[in-house]
């Protein structure tokens, strides 16, 4: 790797000053399984990384007036096993557990996964179907983000310049999901497609991973889900397949989730 | 801006390695396994793809099993860590050790490292895994050479051994299954 300075500020205040002195070579570091391999491949130059990992309130995961607040540091690995994430959004801790391996699941956080805005990050779809909204904190003071508006293409989120995901809030709403990854390994692999369903009340919300420039929302029938995808075709599948793969794991889901 | 970095500056860590207190000095981009190996001459952790992708790296932090590859020497401030160098008690080796060198679960060795201390982890946490349990707890490492099976069987035995140090191989783990 390129030498680069390190920082580990102690608030969030303190971490958006230094984001916003920095300047574009100024990164932050929460688990680092996508920066840091970036870093290795040199696919970014950076000065200096500031490192969330200390900071407390980060980490926090609390369930209050039927909201789940969940830290923008908590890991997978504190995803997959709170009780209280298994409890009120089962969807949430199944596709954590889907992801990466123990060891990844061990640093990688939910922060990151959304803010490297990945088209395949497992977490999008479903909290895209659960209708979460996004907690960030810049120079000029918080304001909340609804998924549906964060992505904005690969590797590119609604975050501006010195801006920090502090929190993801999640509604705790009466209902069944399921999260369908597919991939050709079970583990350490990304998904080829994810689809998310989850029905509350009657009615279903879908959303996919891996099929379009971001992850999406998608119509709850599988031919229109399929025809509001945009895939490219790449290593992993071409994007007929992946979009057979999404007419399928849709119709999938809604059977699951009847 | 352009700030101009000082390109040589060495930082300043304690750590705490194989339950000894050191005091490392190197660059602020280090990884913890580039320190490991580099400064402080532990080079049983071994070096595969820097990726996150192979899990050969794995060292444990404060009894987790992490990949060193991933993680900054900095962010190990004042936290305990295991390298394969720590595993044996004194000229002992721990049974994990053991059972993999009897049962043939390490053959060129260079995942080795890494599943013995995922091993390890999963162990202090569940004295007694059932096949599933192991198998997810080494997803993340890769082995070109065993086919795990010979790993599976090896982190069995250990379990056994940890319980009871006489515990044996099965006939069929060393002789092989009759058809
Ligand atoms: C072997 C391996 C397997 C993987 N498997 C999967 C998988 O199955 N599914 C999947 O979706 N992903 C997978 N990933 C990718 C990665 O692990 C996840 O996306 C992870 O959640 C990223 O989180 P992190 O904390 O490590 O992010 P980091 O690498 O620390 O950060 C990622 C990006 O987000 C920014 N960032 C981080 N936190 C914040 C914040 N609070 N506010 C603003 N910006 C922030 C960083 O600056 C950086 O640009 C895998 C990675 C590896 C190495
Ligand atoms: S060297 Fe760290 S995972 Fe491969
Ligand atoms: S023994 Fe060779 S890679 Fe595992």
């Amino acid at each position: 790797m390129r030498p680069f300075d390190y920082v580990e500020p102690r608030s969030v205040d303190e971490a958006v000053a230094l984001l916003s002195r920095g300047g574009e070579r100024t990164r932050l570091l929460a688990g680092g399984t996508d920066l840091i391999p970036r870093l290795r491949r040199r696919q970014w130059r950076i000065d200096r990384l500031i490192g969330l990992r200390r900071i407390d309130g980060l980490r926090d995961l609390t369930l209050e007036d039927g909201v789940l607040a969940i830290g923008a540091g908590v890991t997978l690995e504190e995803l997959a096993a709170s009780t209280t994430v298994s409890d009120v959004c089962p969807l949430l801790a199944e596709a954590a557990r889907l992801m990466a391996s123990p060891q990844v699941r061990a640093l990688a956080t939910i922060g990151g996964n959304l803010c490297h805005a990945s088209p395949a990050a497992d977490l999008a779809p479903p909290l895209l179907c659960l209708n979460a909204t996004l907690r960030a904190i810049g120079p000029s003071g918080g304001r909340d983000i609804p998924i549906g508006e964060f992505f904005t293409g690969p590797g590119r989120s609604a975050l501006r310049d010195g801006e920090l995901l502090v929190q993801v809030r999640v509604p705790a709403v009466e209902g069944r999901g399921v999260y369908l990854k597919f991939s050709p390994r079970r583990a350490m692999d990304l998904a080829v497609v994810g689809v998310a369903c989850f029905r509350s009340h009657g009615v279903a919300t879908v959303a996919v991973g891996a099929a379009a420039p971001t992850p999406l929302r998608v119509p709850a029938s599988p031919d229109e889900a399929a025809a509001r995808c945009s895939p490219i075709d790449d290593l992993r599948a071409s994007a007929e397949y992946r979009r057979e793969m999404v007419r399928v794991l849709t119709r999938r889901a809604l059977e699951i989730v009847p | 801006m352009k700030t101009r970095l000082p390109r040589k500056r060495k930082v300043h860590l304690r750590i705490r390695v194989n339950g000894e207190t050191h005091e490392v000095a190197f660059a602020p981009h280090k990884t913890l396994l580039e320190v490991l190996r580099e400064d402080m001459g532990l080079t049983g952790t071994k070096h595969g793809c820097e990726l996150g992708e192979c899990g050969t790296c794995t060292v444990l932090i404060d009894g987790e099993p992490q990949l060193s590859c991933l993680v900054l020497g900095l962010e190990c401030e004042g936290m305990d860590i295991i390298t394969v160098e720590g595993l044996a008690d004194g000229p002992q080796p721990h049974p994990l050790q053991q059972s993999f060198a009897e049962l043939g679960a390490a053959q060129c060795g260079y995942c080795t490292p890494g599943i013995l201390l995922a091993s390890k982890a999963l162990l202090d946490e569940d004295p007694n895994p059932p096949r599933d349990r192991i198998r997810e707890a080494l997803s993340g490492n890769l082995c070109r050479c065993t086919g795990y099976i010979k790993i599976y069987e090896a982190v069995e035995l250990a379990a056994r051994r940890l319980k009871d140090p006489k515990a044996e191989p099965s006939r069929e783990i060393l002789r092989g299954y009759e058809v």
